[in-house]
């Protein structure tokens, strides 16, 4: 379980997150709205524990354990992983090394990369020149590879092709067990109750929820958390009557 | 031959252009008395392992031949394979009546002091020659060791691919683990005839106090290939070379890779210079420098004469703890029709690829270790995977005293 508490966030001076308050239970998919500079990369980033972001008041807490201080490779460890927007170019060093960091055991490397399309760029400097469907399929072959039990995503859809779309949807939507077709000899409750995995996706368009499907959605605007309810209603609210409309309904 | 002579003897004094000037008269150049060794397993294990480190493998296992010289005497010199001639230069002069056709023939024996130094006080050096049409899929090994305090050493060596043939050449370049001061001279004059494939990788490993002043020139013909590949990653005191080559023939192509670390209290000024001379001729220059305290000054040029000739050059320098780089790339084209371009970048680690893999569960040290390896590792198309390995190796070795 993913428990946040009354977290305060700055980035040098400036307020990023306020009073931040989520719980995120194993097997739940959470999905995260907000405009652009709301907050919602921050979040992230704090969960993943990247040090610009100075944490001034709260608590997260990962499978019981307080993790709000925590180095970053400890929290990979302990089965936190990320999926980047913009993940940096790192030059002479392959994907398929890569994929075997993310990994820190032996792994069919190939076999991960045939699952998403992604075979022929193993031999790749990781990220150089990659369009933002190869980014993103990248970054879900990576986290394949660490196994992690809480995935964070941010923007998934972002920069995607309509070809590339639906294979990124199917693979996050397998990647957090919520791909009924795995296991057909399964009923969706079975599943559903074996269901470990968490999630956590943020999304700009919603695009992605034609894949993936989510227990709830939160829309996360100037800093606070607000609107917990039904995804597709939330997205729906958003379309029809923009985002500051709809967080003073939920007001 | 007298010619050579006089001209160097005028030129035994003349400063270099580049580089802090070297007094020559602190070291002395006379010759040191070394036993030829039939089998160099029989070396001592501190000088086989010293000279493993460069690449050179005194079993002699996948190696077509070696030439090893230990201060100014010949240890070792020999090939195993048919078409493939490796022998002591000074024998060459004497024996070789085609010596005389290369011999200071791209590289002028007045050019500084340091190559009139080489013809006045010539120790030693290889001949290393695949004859046409030969194939010499094993790379050559050779060595110069300086094991003698204080010695100057001065060395010249002929690398010749004749036409249509295929030679790689693996040079390791060291001193014995105790030695502190020395000067290591090196002439070197490449000749790569029409089609003929030519790789060359030097390895060096110095002492902290040691002077270094390598100068050699290559000249590529039609259809010919040069490959060089220059590593230094271990301290030295001073080290000053600027490797030039002339692609003369249609479609020549010569491509530079170097890596290089500074180390405190090292001073490097390493270049690569190629002149396009010919239709279709490629250039490709491959830099990259790591200070970790050191002084790095890395230069490239090239020189576009005729329409038609593409030339790129590429200078990465990574600042790890303090130092300098300065990089110099400099692109003259000198008709219409040239297309060359370069780009350089000096910089330190960014704190966003070290997250990046921190965030995959490296230690930030580890993180920090992955990055530099994989600026170092640069893809060379046309490198058996051999020399590759001892690269790569190469760069394992340093990295962790980098660490």
């Amino acid at each position: 379980m993913l428990k946040i508490e009354d977290l305060q966030v700055k980035i040098g001076d400036k307020e990023v997150l306020k009073h931040i308050d989520l719980e995120i239970n194993p097997g739940e998919t959470h999905i995260l709205f907000g405009p652009n500079g709301s907050g919602k990369t921050s979040l992230l980033m704090t969960i993943m524990g990247y040090p610009q972001y100075t944490i001034t008041a709260g608590n997260i807490f990962f499978k019981g354990e307080d993790i709000t201080h925590m180095p970053v490779p400890e929290r990979a460890k302990l089965g936190i992983g990320m999926s980047y927007q913009r993940p940096p170019t790192i030059h002479g060093l392959k994907t398929r090394q890569m994929v075997h960091i993310c990994a820190r055991k032996e792994i069919d490397v190939e076999k991960l990369a045939a699952m998403v399309n992604f075979s022929d760029f193993l031999e790749r400097d990781i990220n150089a020149g990659f369009s933002g469907g190869e980014i993103k399929r990248s970054e879900l072959l990576q986290l394949m590879a660490q196994d992690a039990d809480l995935l964070l995503f941010d923007e998934p859809e972002s920069g995607v092709d309509l070809e590339n779309i639906s294979l990124i949807g199917h693979s996050i939507s397998s990647l957090l067990q919520r791909d009924y077709k795995a296991a057909p000899d399964k009923t969706h409750k079975q599943q559903r109750a074996e269901r470990t995995r968490m999630g956590l996706i943020i999304t700009h368009t919603g695009f992605i929820l034609d894949y993936v499907t989510a227990d709830k959605g939160q829309v996360l605007y100037e800093g606070v958390l607000s609107c917990r309810s039904n995804p597709q209603e939330i997205f729906r609210c958003i379309k029809e009557s923009g985002y500051e409309e709809c967080v003073k309904c939920a007001i | 031959m007298r010619d050579l002579n006089e001209k160097a003897t005028q030129a035994k004094d003349k400063k270099a252009v580049l580089g802090p000037d070297i007094d020559l008269d602190a070291f002395t150049a006379d010759p040191v008395a070394h036993s030829y060794v039939e089998d160099l397993t029989k070396l001592p294990e501190k000088d086989r392992k010293r000279i493993l480190q460069s690449g050179v493998d005194a079993s002699e296992e996948g190696r077509s031949g070696t030439y090893f010289q230990k201060d100014t005497a010949i240890v070792h010199a020999d090939s195993h394979q048919k078409g493939l001639e490796v022998l002591p230069i000074k024998q060459a002069l004497k024996e070789c009546d085609w010596t005389k056709d290369y011999y200071w023939k791209l590289v002028s024996v007045d050019a500084d002091k340091y190559t009139a130094r080489a013809e006045l006080n010539l120790h030693d050096g290889y001949v290393i020659r695949a004859l046409p049409g030969s194939k010499i899929i094993y790379p050559v090994q050779a060595c110069l060791y300086i094991d003698k305090e204080n010695l100057s050493q001065y060395v010249h060596n002929l690398i010749i691919a004749e036409e249509d043939s295929e030679l790689h050449v693996i040079t390791g370049c060291a001193t014995s683990p105790n030695l502190k001061k020395g000067l290591h001279v090196g002439i070197s004059e490449f000749f790569v005839k029409k089609n003929a494939k030519l790789s060359f990788t030097m390895i060096h490993n110095w002492a902290e106090e040691m002077m270094v002043r390598p100068r050699s020139v290559g000249m590529v013909e039609e259809g010919g290939l040069f490959l060089n590949n220059y590593i230094c990653m271990k301290p030295v005191k001073s080290l000053q070379m600027y490797p030039t080559t002339h692609l003369v023939g249609k479609g020549a192509v010569s491509r530079f890779y170097s890596l290089l670390v500074g180390s405190p209290g090292s001073e490097l000024d390493v270049g690569g210079r190629i002149f396009l001379k010919s239709e279709d001729a490629r250039a490709e220059i491959t830099a990259r420098a790591i200070s970790n305290g050191g002084r790095i000054i890395s230069r490239g040029d090239l020189i576009g004469e005729v329409p038609g000739v593409k030339a790129h050059l590429e200078c990465r320098g990574l600042l790890l703890k303090g130092g300098l780089i300065h990089a110099i790339p400099e692109l003259r084209g000198l008709v219409d029709g040239v297309e060359m371009s370069h780009e350089a970048a000096v910089g330190k680690i960014a704190q966003e690829e070290i997250l990046y893999l921190m965030s995959r569960g490296l230690s930030e040290q580890e993180a920090t270790a992955t990055i530099v390896r994989g600026f170092l590792s640069v893809d060379i198309p046309g490198l058996p995977a051999q020399l590759k390995a001892e690269i790569d190796h190469a760069v394992e070795m340093s990295e962790k005293e980098m660490m």
